[in-house]
Formats: C-alpha cells, structure tokens, sequence
C-alpha cells in the first residue's frame, strides 16, 4: 500500500475525464442538430424570403453533412471557438464568461447559506435523534425540498421586498446607482472587496441575499438530512465507543471524532448539490432577473441557439469534472485511505 | 453432599475473601433493553467483586451478557440500556464511589484514566482517519497534566511499552495501514497510556489469528502483573480464560450463574451448565467426538414469563423449584458460589 501523490492524483482524474467530455461533445453535438426548429429560418426572422434562409443557412455552414458539420466544430473548438450566438450577435465564449461569475456566485452564496444551516441542524438531530429538535429538522428540511424555488422566490420578494421594504428590488446583480466593481474573479463580493468599495460590497450582497436564501433553502433538505444520517452512522460506531470508554470530552468525540468521519459523505453530497443547482438554478436566475448562464441557456434552448446551447453544456460539463477533482482532492485531505492504490 | 445451606433467595452480598476492601464491587446489578420489541432483560442481579491486581474472567456464550455488563460498569452502555437496580462500587484511594450515580463529568474522568476498556477487532476500533500515535495523545491530553512538547514523546514510549518495533515510525501510521495485531497493541496502549487500576478486556482476541492471540493475551498478562492492575477478560473462550485468570465467572443469559478460582471451577464445577462448557471445550486429548454440544439455546430475554432459572429449558436436572421457585446462590466454598438448587456437587466436597 502508499498513498498517491497529489499530482499523480490530480493527472490520474483529468484523464479519468477525458472520454466523458468526449461523449458530452458528441451528444450535445447531436442532440442540438436534432432539436425542433430551424436556425436558419429563425435567424433570418419571420419576414425572410426563402432565398435568404437559404443564404443564412450556407453562410452558417448548416447545409452540409452532419459529419462535415462536427469536424468544423471539433476545429472550431480547439481553437477555443465556441461559435456565435444567433441570438446575442456576440461569441458563446464572451457570453458564458460574462455569464458564468454571476451563476457561482449565486449558487456558492446559496450552497454557502445552505451549509451553514444544515451542518449544525444535521448534528443536533444526530445527537438527539426522535426529539424535537430531530422533528423540526425534519419539517425545515421537508418544507425546503417541497416548496419550488421560484415559489420561494416570489414569496421572499413580496415579503422582505414588497410589504417590509427591506430588500431591494430583484433587478439582477447590483441596482443601477452603483457600478460593477473592477472585474479579477467576477464575483462582485469578493471584487469590491478587493476594490475596498464597501458601498458596494453592500449592494451586491443585498442583491444577492434573496436568491441565495432560495437556492439555499432547496439545498437544506439533502445536506441536513446527509449530516444526520452519517453523523448517527458515525456515532454508532466501534472507534466512538473507544472514545467515550477513553474518557475524552463530549466535544472532542462529536467534533474531533465524529464529525470529521461524517464530512465523507457530506462532502460527496455537495458535490452533487452543487452541479445541480448550478445547472438547475434557471428558475431563481429568471425570479429575480440573474443574469446568469441558466437563464442563458434557457433562451437559447428555446430560440434553437445550437452554438450557445453546446457552449452551455460543454461548460456545464467541464465544471462538472473540476468539481469531481475538487471533491476527490478533499478526500484525500479528510480521509487519508482516499489516496490508497487498491 | 454437605453443601452451605442455601441462602435467602435475593442474591447475597459479594464478600471479598481478602480483608481488603475490592477495587470494583458490583451488586445486584440489574439492566434492561428497552426495545420496539418489549424489554429485554440483559442482566439480572449480577454481584460479584474484583479486587486490585487480580485477572478475572467473564466466560459465557453469545448474548449472555458479558459486554453489557462491562459497558455497564465504564457507563457507556446504549442510551437504549437501563440499569434498573443495583450499585457498582468503585473504590480508590480511601474513597468509595457508586458509579452509578457518580455525575457525568467525575466520571469521566475515571474513564481511561483510573477504569479503561480494550474491544474486540481492534481495526475498527480505533479512528480510521487519525493517526494512531495521535489517538493516544489525545487521551494523554484528556486525563494528564503533560505539557504539550511531551505529548508525543510519551506516546512513543507507550507505543514501545506494548511492544511495538519502530514506535516513532509507528506514532504516524493510521489503522488501516497496521495488522490486526499490532492494532490491539495500539489499543492496549491507549488503555494503558494513564496507568489504570482496572482494565477490562472485551474479546480482546476475537478476530486475530492464534499466534497473534497467545501474543496479545501474553503482552496483557505482563503489562497487568507489571503494573499491578486489576484485568477482567471477557471471553466466550473457556481455554483462554482457564489459561490467564485467576478466577472466572459464568455467565449465562443476563445471570452470573458460578464464580471461582480457576482450578476450582474446573476440578468441581457445580452449575450444570458450566460443566457443560468444559465438556464442549476443546483441549489437545479431546477429540471431535468428544466433545458434548450444549443443546439449546438462551431463552428469549423478551419473554415476561422468564422462569426463575434461566437455564432451566436446557438443564438435564430441572426439577419444580427450578421452574417456579427464586433462585437460590449457594456458598459452596469460601471463594466458591453458584445459584443453582441443584448443585453437581464435586471431589472437594
């Protein structure tokens, strides 16, 4: 038996990788050609001559054969083109990177609120499973599953903005007196930060804070009732009794002991949480006017965008195995079996 | 036969045959399961006395009881489990405490430090993802007032003390990365690590192969003879507990059912059962065929109709009493008791 080294690890899982991201470059390639609709004719809009539907569709290359088609966009892609939007007129690329910061920062302000909720709710229900506290837990976390996100939502509009006034209007990232602090990660809590613009700072976190109550609250459910169920599976078990019978203190056994061996299947559960509300955060995006990627990809879905819908799921693919890398590099942190060659 | 007359039915009071007051004193214990299946009674007035350095054995089948009992006396017995009677004394430095109804935090700080607690497979019996050497420290840091910078170098020495090579190289490894073996010295090592008057060791060989057992089993002796403390060796191994105990108690569905010197037990054993349990007890002469399986098994502890005798469905001699009547404990020689009515009787008496 040795323990991997990190590089090693980290080599070993992108190549892991590759064949997926293959696969999710050919199917979203055809998936996107089978879609209803017609680029060309949607593009030329609807007083387009026939003629020039048919110009439209040369000029985009849409009239050759699929193979001929997926050659110029694996070509296209190496080069680091993602096409052009038909309906932004501007490059995929330059899209999804404006887009992109505004889509994380939501989800890791939501999945951020969502932690902070559910670790402590999870382990106060471990340690005193079938009291009220254990039921409470239960209720929250139902509650927050069952009730949709953009019903939150809107609820949290009309409460915290409509009758009490204290929430600004749901206009997207940063009302209109203030302007963008000076783009370095894109994520505008942390660039006014580093701008030292409290002002700012302020506005954006306002902004954010009703989406990411909603996106958070939909997370709750999975990771507060993970954090009970490991932590009670944890507490059960035989290096637990060996700590009680050494006489360490409460704390010690729930926090030094339990905790950390609970944090596995926590940490796998976020990961998952994650990919899902990035993808799925559509809903709360269009509430409260985000302008982030799923909104993104939701317009061009519908206006038959081939170029922007691939771009949306190649990153959304891309993210998705960074995220797994992150995931299995924490592993290693936390459980150091992770790292053990089999 | 000229045995004791027999006592008033309540079990009596364990009486140390030393004049010396015993190191844990249990008596009349009584603990039950409460279960979505009715209560099970796990134990029922269990006495008996341990007295400073003496290596004790608790010998029974599976579901007799045995490690309920030691959960019991270290505390850590299921929020599931009550005890529903009886004390547990624990005497130490002039002072006799009941431990159980000694709070939370005194005792606490008994355990591991002046009582502690060895288990069965020892693999999983530690933290999968902390070191070991870091285990030790952490109890070291509970219990003892070391400074910081001699935390690890005490825990090597530890590691050394139950012999295991390269204790510093050690002190870094995690559980999975060590055998079975050297796991339960780790184990011994962390239950050693303040000096306690009184080890209990639970199956501390089940699960190892059988020259790691005679090692680990060895190591315990010495370390115990060495430090004077008091051993109880749980076991449903008769061999293994005739071979390092001084006396044995047996246990037999939540009942402590004989209790006496090694070599007494086995030269006259007066509970049916347990002459049973030496007849079904492998030993190098005996052959396969020799050997006589115990028919039967424990009655189901959930039943609220319990006979007095819970032997008594595998028992060759029950008569009425034994169906209907209390349980009687005879004395049948100074250090020598069981609750049976009808005792076997034996060459000493």
């Amino acid at each position: 038996m040795s323990r991997t080294s990190t590089p090693t690890l980290i080599f070993r899982r992108i190549l892991a990788a590759l064949p997926s991201i293959v696969g999710v470059i050919i199917i979203t390639f055809v998936l996107t050609r089978a879609l209803p609709g017609d680029p060309a004719a949607y593009f030329a809009g609807p007083a387009a001559s026939q003629e020039a539907i048919e110009q439209i569709r040369e000029t985009l290359g849409l009239n050759r054969s699929l193979l001929a088609q997926f050659f110029i966009y694996i070509g296209e892609l190496f080069r680091g083109d993602l096409g052009m939007s038909l309906t932004t007129g501007q490059s995929v690329l330059s899209d999804l990177l404006a887009r992109l910061p505004a889509s994380l920062e939501l989800t890791l302000a939501g999945l951020f609120f969502s932690l902070v909720l559910a670790l402590p709710l999870g382990v106060l229900a471990a340690t005193r499973p079938g009291s009220w506290i254990d039921h409470s837990v239960r209720l929250i976390a139902t509650a927050g599953v069952s009730l949709p996100t953009f019903f939150t939502g809107l609820l949290l509009i009309y409460l915290f903005y409509f009758r009490l006034g204290v929430a600004p209007a749901p206009l997207g990232r940063l009302s209109l007196l203030y302007t963008n602090p000076p783009a370095v990660t894109g994520l505008f809590l942390i660039d006014s930060l580093l701008a030292a613009d409290f002002g700012t700072f302020w506005a954006a976190l306002s902004q954010l804070m009703l989406p990411a109550i909603t996106l958070g609250l939909f997370a709750l459910a999975p990771l507060a009732r993970v954090t009970r169920a490991a932590m009670l599976g944890v507490l059960s078990s035989d290096f637990i009794r060996t700590a009680k019978a050494s006489g360490l203190s409460r704390r010690t056994i729930l926090f030094g002991y339990a905790f950390r061996n609970a944090l596995l299947p926590i940490v796998t559960t976020l990961g998952v949480v994650f990919s899902f509300l990035l993808g799925a955060n559509v809903l709360v995006e269009k509430v409260f006017a985000w302008p982030g990627i799923g909104s993104y990809a939701v317009s061009a879905l519908v206006a038959s965008d081939y170029a922007a819908v691939q771009g949306f799921v190649l990153t959304m693919a891309l993210l998705y195995v960074v995220l797994n890398l992150l995931i299995d590099l924490l592993y290693a942190v936390i459980d150091p079996r992770a790292g053990v060659e089999s | 036969m000229n045995i004791a007359p027999p006592t008033l039915p309540s079990s009596p009071l364990p009486s140390s045959p030393l004049s010396s007051i015993p190191l844990l004193a249990v008596r009349n214990l009584c603990a039950e399961f409460r279960t979505r299946s009715g209560t099970v009674s796990a134990l029922e007035n269990i006495s008996f006395y341990i007295n400073p350095s003496e290596t004790v054995g608790i010998v029974g089948e599976s579901g007799s009881g045995k490690s309920v009992l030691a959960l019991t006396i270290m505390g850590i017995l299921d929020p599931a489990g009550h005890v529903t009677a009886g004390e547990i004394l624990w005497s130490q430095s002039a002072a006799t405490l009941n431990l159980l109804n000694t709070p939370e935090k005194v005792f606490r700080q008994l355990r591991g430090k002046d009582l502690s607690m060895i288990f069965q497979s020892p693999r999983t019996a530690l933290n999968p993802i902390r070191k070991v050497g870091k285990q030790i420290v952490d109890v070291l840091r509970c219990h003892t007032q070391l400074p910081p910078a001699q935390l690890k170098p005490r825990a090597i020495e530890l590691l050394a003390s139950v012999k295991i090579p390269d204790p510093a190289q050690r002190y870094e490894a995690y559980p999975y990365e060590l055998s079975g073996g050297l796991c339960q010295r780790i184990m011994i090592a962390l239950a050693l690590a303040c000096s306690p008057q009184l080890l209990i060791a639970d199956e501390p060989t089940t699960g190892l192969d059988v020259t790691t057992q005679a090692t680990v089993m060895n190591l315990l002796k010495d370390l115990a003879t060495d430090r004077q403390m008091a051993t109880v060796v749980i076991t449903h191994d008769l061999a293994l507990a005739s071979e390092y105990c001084d006396r044995i108690l047996v246990m037999h569905a939540g009942h402590l059912i004989e209790s006496a010197p090694t070599a007494e037990l086995f030269q006259s054993p007066q509970h049916p059962y347990t002459a049973k349990l030496i007849a079904a007890t492998p030993e190098p002469h005996k052959g396969f065929n020799d050997l006589a399986p115990i028919l039967g098994n424990l009655p189901d502890l959930r039943r609220s109709d319990l006979p007095p005798c819970r032997f008594v469905s595998r028992c060759d001699q029950a008569t009425d009493p034994c169906h209907n009547q209390p349980l009687v404990n005879t004395q049948v020689t100074e250090t020598h008791q069981v609750s049976c009515w009808h005792p076997l009787g034996g060459p000493q008496l």
